[in-house]
């Protein structure tokens, strides 16, 4: 008879298992996106999330055996930064007529992501550990994190905060533009890239595809503009 | 669609060389991207449209599952659930209300300076 605990503590130690997880849950997590009419609300990197965390709480597998898999996901984010070039050349020419409010939004959503996430946490009271890891929270995880350990917040902490932030305005975003009657896809698309980078940015390619190229060149620069800010800006304020 | 996942790792991987040699302060990727426009751009002015041909595919298809690539990054939550239940709600409030009005900030100025600048084209 074979042991299936053998079985498990072989499997769940291969890169196998938990690219394998990811992938089927991602699956099952945009299939029920889909199904909601891509409501806000059902996010699908929350869901996957919330899933793939359960399952590894519930079998006790740490967080670095889980990511020896999941690695091969999360390698794919530079290509796909890079990939961005195709649709910004494909709607060159509205980027062109939209270049000054462009780099207008650019540089108040940049100050305003950093100086208000500082403010608001230190009025909640959160240590300045936290708020130096929540400096670069609005950029893409990556860049995030060299921000991160750069101004001397935990890169760890900061990735986390970096996907909170995604979710959240990437869940945020069609309510208020809604409410607030705008109806300008670049400038919507370029406020969630800004705010909440590549999530924010699946989110408006969900929901147009000019949104979803002006989300991605916010991203882009948004990266650019926080790299300089930032040890500025973190030094001044925390 | 191998070369085309090819030619994205070569503008990274310059990107990378880039960014790093000059001490840029563009994360690699970023320098890759703006790489691979500036070839694009020359591009399109033998074949005008992109539109439809397998790079645009492709690329469609990386860009759209962008949500994927952060799932494993997002997983790290299980290793801050100490942290986060000392201080959850007060990250989760801050993060919330920082996140609107970064939307709100960055769209006022985005439609403000469109309307400044639509009156004398």
């Amino acid at each position: 008879m074979n042991d299936p605990f053998a079985l498990w503590v072989y499997l769940s130690s291969t890169p196998l298992l938990w690219l394998t997880v990811t992938l089927c849950v991602w699956v099952g997590a945009d299939w029920l996106a889909l199904k909601s009419g891509r409501n806000p609300l059902v996010n699908p990197v929350l869901l996957s999330i919330l899933a793939v965390g359960a399952v590894l709480l519930a079998t006790g597998t740490p967080y670095a055996r889980y990511f020896e898999g999941a690695q091969f996901v999360h390698f794919l984010l530079g290509p796909a930064i890079v990939a961005i070039a195709v649709p910004l050349v494909t709607n060159r020419r509205i980027v062109m007529e939209n270049l000054l409010p462009l780099l207008g939004a650019l540089l108040a959503g940049s100050v305003t992501a950093i100086v208000s996430v500082v403010l608001l946490g230190r009025l909640f009271g959160l240590p300045p550990d936290v708020l130096l890891a929540m400096v670069p929270k609005s950029v893409t995880a990556g860049v995030a994190m060299g921000i991160a350990e750069q101004i001397g917040g935990s890169p760890s902490l900061t990735a986390v905060l970096v996907v909170l932030t995604g979710v959240i305005g990437a869940v945020l975003v069609t309510p208020i533009m809604n409410a607030l009657k705008i109806t300008d896809y670049a400038a919507r698309g370029f406020s969630v890239g800004l705010a909440s980078h590549g999530i924010g940015t699946a989110r408006a390619f969900a929901v147009d595809p000019v949104a979803g190229t002006f989300a991605g060149i916010a991203m882009g620069l948004n990266a650019v503009l926080t790299s300089v800010l930032a040890p500025v800006l973190a030094s001044w304020l925390v | 669609m191998i070369a085309i996942l090819a030619l994205l790792l070569v503008c990274q991987l310059a990107g990378e060389i880039l960014a790093r040699s000059l001490a840029l302060p563009m994360p690699g990727p970023v320098v890759g991207l703006i790489l691979l426009a500036m070839v694009l751009l020359a591009w399109v002015q033998r074949r005008p449209d992109l539109k439809g041909t397998l790079l645009d595919k492709v690329t469609t298809f990386l860009v759209g599952g962008l949500g994927l690539l952060f799932v494993p990054t997002g997983v790290g939550v299980v290793q801050q659930l100490g942290l986060l239940g000392d201080y959850g709600v007060g990250i989760v409030l801050t993060l919330i209300i920082s996140a609107v009005l970064t939307m709100l900030a960055t769209v006022g100025a985005f439609l403000l300076v469109k309307r400044w600048t639509g009156k004398r084209p």
